[in-house]
């Protein structure tokens, strides 16, 4: 049943087996995508033709690698505009709140908490239309009735930011108070006591204590934002972000390229996961 | 002697609830003070008003003669050793030390020299580098201590500081705080529901009771001569009696059990008809099988309902002839009484200035364990 | 307390309750009433726009909608109902029969991909499948098929797809609440003489129910409100919801019926959720945390 307890050998190598396949059916698209980013084809595809570096830093003319193509560098830009922006905007907020539902009372907090979570049970598609049409709702008010054209309330950069705050700060909301929920409120006291004012306790004690987990949100912030294609979709403008710049390419088949663009992602991902995994595991 | 911390008509009402009801007392400098009480008594709230946590309802509480009441807790020139410690975890041992120095804005040399002072006081030279996690409990302790005494504070309050250690671990830090306060000379205020650690450590000792304090005096007067039943109980151990008064045509006072016994009492008291009393002898005053023929000594028959081993702290318990009523009593380890077994029958005596007795108060105020 | 620190309390409630509220209100209650409004008003010039039951009229009346409607709820339940068959036993192996040792680095490897998009986890599948894809060339070579089959554009094929994606979203809270059960239940269950279905039936399952819930819905609201992976791996004919929406708003240009989808979806997805936690018997705040 258990390890600890006596297993019948069929039971054991069943379970083997069964890990096995999961661990085959988790790992070979990932890792087939990484490989193909290496094979010197047009195609993204077997057969082996040989090693190749092209798809990273071919100058063409038939083979462009990702370092050289400017279509997809401005897009991995813009990617990476937004996400700097949702991250620090959401980790800020998303810190705010859980400071808020965590050490503060007053009334209506159980609705306001509910609100809070809402974002995770909205389709990103929903979050993402229904903006649009606010925003859109707003920009015609001020249009017409007071005569300001507000640009940033049209698909684009700001539509997009607004519209991957939305959720992202949920996430990190809920990070960041996992960790709030286990501090010892006494050490605000002590802290307190030992001279620190108002604002020194929240900077030395509290804030000291929740770096692990404000890191870790803004990571996952990061990496939400880079990646969200659902929301994106119905807010982008102009400058389209890597997921929707790859989106028709990945439809209508492409070079290896983005399997490089792939590998790379796939890299800075486990990277990012890994060491958030085990920064987290630290500060327990 | 300077007065170092002065609570005059200090109340405090949580709603409908009081929680400290109208308490005054002095601490002169550099005594070691003692509030004593049950939990829930109210000993934490009075404290915490103290450091400036809670703002009292009325009252005043002078620091050297200054009135701190609109004093911001961070202001007050007193510190407080949380029951939990409260050290920070994301700091090492140094920066815990330096915290309040640095909220002081004391910078450098001043303040690694004044905290490896600190540390070497405290007994820990050397130990600036090391993690909270990395310390044993007694270790922690003396930061935490270390951490508020490097303020040099008016008054050091500690609130139970010693409840998480291990039994052993206790008694010596007992010993240990009581050296350190006397070679620094900050005055203490300590609460415990602890009575030994109270008693071991204080130069006075006030005893808290639902909101009030019933009895303030040293460590000796308060086992000697309790003021009030409540104290009797809660300090020390002590045998109760129910019992009756009466005076002789002597002048002499005597207790009376239902059970026909008859005490003699070594003082006066106001007798007033139909009221009960309480009598208490403690233990370690009573006297097994006493001389026979001494008749200043108060002594009763009983039967040994067992013996109750525990090295010095020996005892008897021991049910008085036709009573349902336990005693205890005290079995020194001399081998003068080893021929006492369970089932025999003894006498048991005491000498009547060993008795206090008290009008039996109606509430029941305290929960005996 | 309560007394010294009213001041307190009221400054910082105002400092971090601001942003909050802006949040919420700004970009999930205004934009999600404006979807509600736009729902129910005809196309038509701005500002000249008539109140309307026509947009949900059409989701009724024309077979295309609810049927997309219908399937992808469906799909949805199945998938999550799939993946949660797969996580059990999974779960279960790494928190409670895998050597201590290696369960720490089965947790950290399993997680991983869990990092990466649904994009490039879909766009993996794509080249595996495909019909000049890896798996077609190995099949091939073995001889097991005699010429190229398309493995992609159907319906088996896009459910596993969005097994695959959504399948973390419930292993991570699985993990979680299975590593919490103590052996010694599972022990003294044994000891006791229960079976090994017994053991799953009255003492696993009812431990981790939380955990399912929480997993579930993640994964039920994932893969209802997925894009990318029907699109791109299920069949030609067999839209999914989403695309009704995408379709309406960015095709056609009709925001009130696009509204009208979306508001659908959301109401979908919200008495869904609602009746699983109440068969459940379980509160939402406690699930999702």
């Amino acid at each position: 049943m258990i390890r600890t307890l006596p297993n019948s050998t069929s039971y054991k190598a069943a379970y083997k087996l069964f890990i096995v396949l999961f661990f085959i059916f988790l790992f070979s698209p990932i890792i087939v995508t990484m490989v193909l980013a290496f094979n010197n084809s047009m195609y993204p595809s077997l057969p082996w033709q040989g090693f190749t570096w092209k798809w990273f830093f071919g100058k063409g003319p038939d083979k462009i690698g990702i370092f050289h193509d400017a279509a997809n560098l401005r897009s991995i830009y813009s990617s990476i505009h937004v996400a700097i922006t949702v991250t620090i905007l959401s980790t800020i907020v998303g810190t705010m709140a859980s400071f808020l539902f965590e050490h503060e009372d007053f009334k209506f907090k159980g609705t306001l908490y509910f609100l809070m979570l809402a974002p995770l049970v909205i389709p990103g598609v929903i979050l993402g239309i229904s903006i649009l049409l606010f925003a859109n709702a707003v920009g015609t008010f001020f249009q017409n009735v007071l005569g300001i054209d507000l640009q940033f309330l049209g698909p684009g950069y700001w539509l997009v930011v607004f519209g991957q705050f939305s959720f992202i700060t949920t996430v990190v909301t809920m990070t960041v108070s996992a960790r709030l929920k286990k501090f010892d409120r006494t050490l605000e006291d002590a802290a307190y006591n030992l001279g620190a004012n108002k604002f020194q306790v929240i900077w030395f004690i509290t804030l000291k204590y929740l770096r692990p987990s404000i890191a870790g949100g803004a990571a996952i912030a990061f990496l939400m934002s880079f990646q969200n294609f659902n929301t994106t979709l119905f807010l982008v403008g102009s400058n389209a972000t890597l997921p929707i710049k790859l989106f028709t390419q990945v439809r209508d088949g492409s070079t290896p390229v983005i399997n490089a663009i792939a590998f790379i992602l796939i890299l800075v991902s486990s990277i990012i996961a890994v060491t958030t995994l085990f920064t987290g595991k630290k500060s327990e | 002697m300077q007065i170092a911390l002065s609570v005059k008509n200090l109340t405090k009402k949580f709603g409908d609830f009081t929680a400290v009801n109208n308490i005054s007392f002095d601490v002169e400098d550099g005594k070691f003070f003692s509030i004593l009480g049950p939990s829930g008594c109210g000993k934490t709230t009075l404290l915490r008003m103290i450091a400036g946590f809670h703002k009292p309802t009325s009252g005043i509480i002078e620091l050297r003669g200054k009135n701190v009441i609109e004093v911001e807790p961070n202001k007050r020139p007193v510190n407080l050793v949380f029951q939990n410690l409260a050290l920070f975890p994301m700091m090492n041992v140094f920066e815990n030390i330096a915290f309040g120095l640095r909220r002081r804005n004391e910078k450098g040399q001043v303040v690694t020299s004044k905290v490896s002072e600190m540390l070497e006081r405290v007994g820990l030279p050397g130990y600036e580098k090391k993690e909270i996690n990395q310390l044993s409990g007694g270790q922690k302790q003396r930061v935490a201590i270390a951490r508020a005494l490097v303020l040099k504070p008016t008054v050091l309050l500690l609130d139970e500081p010693l409840g998480a250690l291990d039994a052993k671990l206790r008694e010596h830090m007992k010993v240990e705080l009581k050296k350190l306060q006397a070679q620094v000379g900050t005055t203490f205020v300590y609460i415990t529901h602890d009575q030994s650690e109270a008693m071991v450590m204080s130069d006075h000792v006030a005893v808290m009771n639902s909101g009030h304090f019933e009895q303030l005096d040293t460590p000796q007067n308060l086992y000697n001569s309790p003021a009030s039943s409540f104290v009797a109980q809660f300090v020390g151990n002590n045998n109760k009696f129910i019992v009756g008064l009466q005076k002789d045509e002597s002048g002499n006072f005597y207790a009376t059990t239902p059970e026909g016994g008859k005490f003699l009492l070594a003082e006066p008291f106001d007798i007033e008809s139909d009221t009960t009393f309480e009598m208490y002898v403690r233990p370690e005053a009573m006297i097994i099988n006493p001389d026979i023929d001494d008749k200043t000594i108060n002594v009763l028959k009983a039967d040994v309902k067992a013996l109750l081993f525990d090295g010095g702290n020996s005892r008897l318990l021991v049910v008085p002839e036709n009573s349902d009523m336990e005693l205890i009593v005290a079995l020194p380890q001399n081998h003068q009484f080893d021929y006492i077994k369970a089932k025999d029958k003894i006498r048991v005596g005491w000498h009547p200035k060993s008795a206090v007795c008290f009008k039996r108060s109606e509430e029941k105020i305290y929960e005996e364990f | 307390m309560k007394n010294s620190k009213t001041h307190k309390i009221r400054w910082s409630l105002i400092i971090f309750i601001t942003p909050v509220l802006l949040w919420l209100f700004l970009l999930i209650v205004f934009p999600q009433l404006e979807l509600l409004k736009m729902s129910f008003f005809g196309t038509g010039l701005p500002g000249k726009a008539n109140f309307t039951f026509a947009n949900y009229a059409a989701f009724f009346t024309e077979p295309i909608y609810w049927l997309t409607f219908v399937r992808t709820a469906l799909y949805s339940i199945t998938v999550t109902l799939l993946v949660l068959a797969i996580s059990l036993p999974l779960t279960f192996y790494i928190t409670k029969i895998a050597k201590i040792q290696t369960q720490g680095f089965l947790t950290v490897v399993v997680l991983i991909p869990f990092w990466i998009s649904e994009l490039i986890q879909v766009y993996g599948w794509m080249i595996l499948l495909r019909e000049s894809g890896i798996l077609n060339k190995f099949l091939l070579s073995l001889g097991i098929f005699k010429q190229p089959h398309e493995l992609l554009y159907n319906n088996v094929t896009m459910l596993m797809g969005l097994v695959y994606i959504s399948m973390l979203f419930m292993i991570v809270p699985l993990i979680g609440v299975m590593q919490s059960l103590d052996d010694s239940l599972i022990e003294a269950a044994y000891d006791l003489g229960a079976k090994k279905i017994t053991i799953w039936k009255k003492i696993i399952i009812p431990y981790v129910t939380p955990g399912i819930m929480s997993g579930s819905i993640l994964v039920f609201m994932l893969v209802l409100g997925s894009y990318l992976t029907p699109k791109l791996m299920g069949g030609k004919n067999a839209l999914w919801f989403t695309e009704q929406i995408y379709n309406s708003m960015i095709i056609y240009f009709n925001w009130n019926q696009g509204a009208a989808f979306g508001f659908l979806l959301l109401l979908l997805s919200s008495l869904i959720i609602f009746v699983a936690l109440k068969i459940t018997r379980q509160d939402f705040r406690k699930v999702i945390k």
